[in-house]
């Protein structure tokens, strides 16, 4: 099949970018998106032009490092990473418009590369149990209602690839720092820290340029893991118990 | 037969020193830890140490060390630690608990690793990992790894791998993720600390070696290259932990991540560092097949497929009708056939070869006849469709979204593809490489899987490495050796650091007319052609000679295009690749050295009358140790391995 992408190229941070066209006359639909971006960057590289840099590491859609806007939507038309996105979603003659993240959270490190280092600072403010190697007790001294232990896992399945973020009119990573507060807060594990959890990471949050969250529901729909929406409730319960607790 | 290798090597003296434990076995490690000397608190703060890698070992010995109060600075090649490669495991980790009282123990563990090792590793090492194995278990639990659960509110185990207990913790299908997020969590806890000081995106291209005062070679920094500034930075420290990963990505396609190299440690290597038995790779049976050239890597499907589906392929060569209008009786169910009691649960190697012999044999499916069927047809009749959604729904989408066809009604498509290494940087019992001061952990080095892997024993091995074992055998190097601060100016320093830059402008300036890919690729085919599930002489020695030329063609015209003072991930690809294609040429020296059969590494000449691999016990149980030596040939320490508590035997599936 043809194709005809779009691409944001930008030097480097402080570069000014643009959209810049390709044609793609022999690309399959069994292809993977980054599989197709990978036979454009073969042929600039013998053309002697600059590849197009863009993140991507386990390519089965589990790391989270891969992600761009395709078309609009934060990893495209699929509910999926842009990994496991394949050109069989796509026809023949297709225009289709690839950008980075488009965030003030994400700075562009260069074309469709942006910096997430972020969302590790979010973590770092309480995103953990507090517990030295060593000083764990016998694992099944404490027993966890199967029903909590499941919707723990199901939040803790984020990849931190920042879709949510994309996708939010107010550029809020509240889907993100929301999942980690409902893994880490259902479990009796998590029960001391929670109320200083919630404060810090919120106010990481706040720190990094985050927007707020208006309940729009975008992140969730883009989010290729189907984090739901409901842990950002519990997160907003949780900082309002905090706050009312007087522990900020 | 001793001739062919004789060109290619010379055998050095035998590892003199492997820091070997005695007594009792179920002691060692205890007393090992007894033995060991401390530092004193206070003085912690002043110890700096480096690691390499923060994936399950890196970041586990990282967040670890930082708990103790060491000054740590941790480099990975991702944009953040929790992309590491240990995330994507899927099936779980082995912990011999006995949660559920059927037999299962300690020694049991043991047992099942070194036979499943094909009698190639060390007693002492594998003992150990399954003694730690249980605390890793609490650790996690304590950090809030939502492992699977049962409705009592207890841990949930499954089986896995061919052994007769339940001893495999999991989380679905996810539980790499879970175990990394873990361990990434503790990490971030210590950076926001202060102890640990994170460099994302940056990678390391040399080890620092400098002599102490006695002249002792000692391992004392690393040289790097910031990704994004394209900066060489130089670090010291006064230990040096490699937890880089494993080496797959030399087949280009592997279910490696794209970024797994082997650059870490093959710089370590080329400062004198042995690399440990580098042929032993494990090549997984239930793998989606390669559908084209453009192909950029292998996607796994959990071996747990193979509890219900069956494996098949046409009894008829070149049957090109669709799966589904071939009749019962014109399919071989070959695995059941010729492995009547283990049937389609035989281990990954006797699955993967036997895959391999049908499609060689032109009975093989989908594009180019690489593919057998992996077929759920009577797992739906027999247990219904929900049953098997339920069990399977996640794996059978994955397929469905990679492939474009529906594995509810028509037989998946499988091949074997590279998964893991067995090899590795050679250390001793303390983790400690030959070079002094240098440690390396998880797949990194060769240590405790001997000739293959059993399942769900990576993730085990990487967090008893990171949690466990490393934190308690660094502090006594650091407390045996004081040792005098390095600077940037230290002649060694400047001379590692001047390679490095020359390197990277070598690079850039051959302006070839190949890309990085395309030799990549062509590195890739020849080792899975020739040193892949099945070696033989003539094909390795073939091997060799082509990766030679293949080493003068990349140095004399790859193509790296942009500059180093940015972002250059074609430059980062072209440095990575340079290095695979000295490591393939050694895996195949190495296998063509091991003129016998055993685990991963299966050599034509060497099989029983029934085609099953076949060990040489009085000849070749030992570790080779390769030391880099010249271009042309290798020189090979071995380091002799002793049985004392399992009996040595042939492993038997039929």
């Amino acid at each position: 099949m043809k194709i005809t992408v779009n691409v944001w190229r930008q030097k480097n941070a402080d570069a000014k970018g643009a959209m810049v066209t390709y044609q793609l006359d022999d690309v399959l639909e069994d292809m993977s998106f980054l599989e197709m971006l990978d036979v454009l960057n073969e042929t600039l590289t013998l053309a002697g032009e600059d590849p197009v840099a863009f993140d991507s590491d386990c390519r089965e859609g589990i790391c989270g490092s891969c992600g761009v806007v395709i078309n609009g939507i934060p990893h495209g038309p699929e509910v999926t990473t842009t990994c496991q996105l394949h050109l069989r979603s796509f026809k023949d003659g297709d225009v289709i418009d690839i950008e980075p993240w488009r965030a003030s959270g994400f700075p562009v490190v260069k074309d469709l590369v942006v910096d997430r280092g972020a969302f590790d600072r979010i973590i770092q403010a309480g995103g953990y149990i507090s517990v030295n190697t060593g000083s764990a007790p016998e694992a099944n001294n404490l027993p966890v209602p199967k029903e909590d232990a499941d919707h723990a896992f199901e939040a803790a399945t984020c990849i931190g690839c920042g879709a949510c973020v994309a996708a939010c009119p107010n550029g809020s990573a509240m889907l993100f720092t929301a999942a980690k507060i409902t893994h880490l807060g259902l479990l009796p594990q998590g029960q001391p820290e929670r109320d200083s959890r919630v404060l810090g990471m919120v106010e990481q949050h706040d720190a990094e340029g985050f927007g707020g969250c208006t309940n729009i529901g975008e992140c969730t729909t883009a989010c290729p893991k189907g984090i739901p929406l409901d842990v950002i409730s519990r997160l907003n319960r949780d900082l309002l118990g905090a706050l009312a607790a007087g522990k900020a | 037969m001793a001739q062919a290798i004789d060109e290619f090597i010379t055998v050095g003296d035998e590892i003199a020193d492997s820091a070997a434990p005695s007594g009792p076995i179920e002691k060692r490690w205890d007393e090992r830890k007894f033995s060991a000397k401390l530092v004193n608190p206070a003085n912690r703060r002043k110890i700096n140490v480096i690691i390499v890698g923060t994936g399950l070992a890196g970041a586990a010995a990282a967040a670890t060390m930082g708990e103790a109060g060491y000054n740590v600075k941790t480099f990975c090649y991702q944009d953040s630690p929790r992309r590491a490669h240990s995330i994507a495991a899927q099936g779980g980790i082995n912990a011999a608990k006995n949660y559920r009282n059927d037999g299962d123990s300690v020694y049991r563990l043991f047992y099942d690793t070194v036979k499943g090792g094909d009698f190639r590793s060390r007693e002492s090492n594998s003992y150990r990992l399954a003694q730690v194995s249980v605390n890793i278990i609490d650790q996690c639990v304590a950090q809030g790894v939502p492992f699977a659960r049962e409705y009592g509110g207890l841990l949930d185990n499954r089986s896995f791998g061919g052994v007769q207990v339940s001893r495999t913790f999991y989380a679905r299908g996810q539980t790499g993720q879970q175990l990394l997020i873990g361990a990434y969590q503790a990490l971030e806890r210590q950076i926001a600390a202060g102890t640990v000081e994170m460099n994302t995106r940056h990678e390391m291209l040399d080890l620092i070696v400098v002599p102490d005062s006695d002249g002792t070679e000692r391992a004392r920094g690393i040289i790097v290259r910031d990704m994004v500034s394209g900066e060489i930075e130089t670090h010291t420290a006064d230990v040096v932990v490699l937890a880089t990963g494993g080496y797959g990505n030399v087949y280009f396609l592997s279910t490696n991540a794209m970024g797994s190299n082997v650059t870490a440690t093959w710089r370590a290597h080329r400062k004198g560092a042995y690399f440990g038995n580098p042929c032993y790779t494990q090549i997984h049976p239930t793998c989606i097949p390669v559908s084209g050239e453009y192909q950029s890597k292998l996607t796994l499907m959990s071996e747990s497929l193979r509890n219900d589906g069956r494996i098949w392929v046409p009894k008829a060569q070149g049957d090109d009708r669709h799966p589904t209008d071939i009749p019962e009786d014109e399919r071989d169910y070959y695995l059941e056939r010729i492995y009547p009691s283990f049937g389609n649960l035989v281990p990954r190697d006797i699955a993967s070869r036997a895959a391999k012999y049908q499609c060689d044999d032109g009975k093989g499916v989908g594009p180019g006849g690489l593919g057998v069927y992996l077929d759920f047809a009577d797992a739906i009749a027999r247990m219904g469709r929900k049953t098997v959604e339920a069990k399977y729904g996640n794996l059978f989408d994955m397929y469905a979204r990679i492939t474009g066809e529906d594995p509810y009604s028509q037989p998946m498509r499988i091949y074997p593809a590279v998964h893991y290494v067995m090899g590795g940087l050679w250390v001793d019992y303390d983790l400690q490489s030959n070079i002094k001061g240098l440690f390396v952990g998880g797949e990194a080095n060769f240590s405790d899987q001997g000739a293959n892997r059993l399942g769900a024993s990576a993730l085990m091995q990487g967090l008893a490495d990171g949690y466990f074992v490393l934190p308690s055998t660094l502090p006594d190097y650091l407390a045996s050796h004081h040792l005098e601060p390095v600077t940037e100016d230290h002649p060694r320093v400047v001379e590692a650091r001047k390679a490095v830059e020359e390197r990277v402008e070598k690079l850039l300036s051959i302006n070839g007319s190949r890309t990085v890919d395309s030799i990549h690729k062509e590195l890739g085919h020849i080792m899975w052609e020739y040193c892949g599930m099945e070696r033989s002489e003539e094909g390795l020695v073939k091997a060799i000679g082509l990766i030679r030329d293949l080493k003068n063609e990349f140095w004399t015209n790859v193509k790296v295009t942009g500059v180093n003072e940015e972002l250059n991930q074609t430059l980062e690809r072209a440095n990575r690749v340079a290095d695979f294609i000295e490591l393939g040429e050694l895996m195949c020296i190495d296998a063509l050295n091991r003129a016998e059969s055993c685990g991963g590494h299966f050599r034509s000449e060497s099989q029983t009358e029934d085609g099953e691999a076949l060990r040489h016990d009085d000849e070749f149980a030992y570790v080779a140790a390769w030391e880099y030596g010249d271009d042309d040939k290798k020189v090979l320490h071995k380091e002799p391995l002793t049985y004392e508590y399992i009996e040595m035997k042939a492993r038997s599936y039929k």
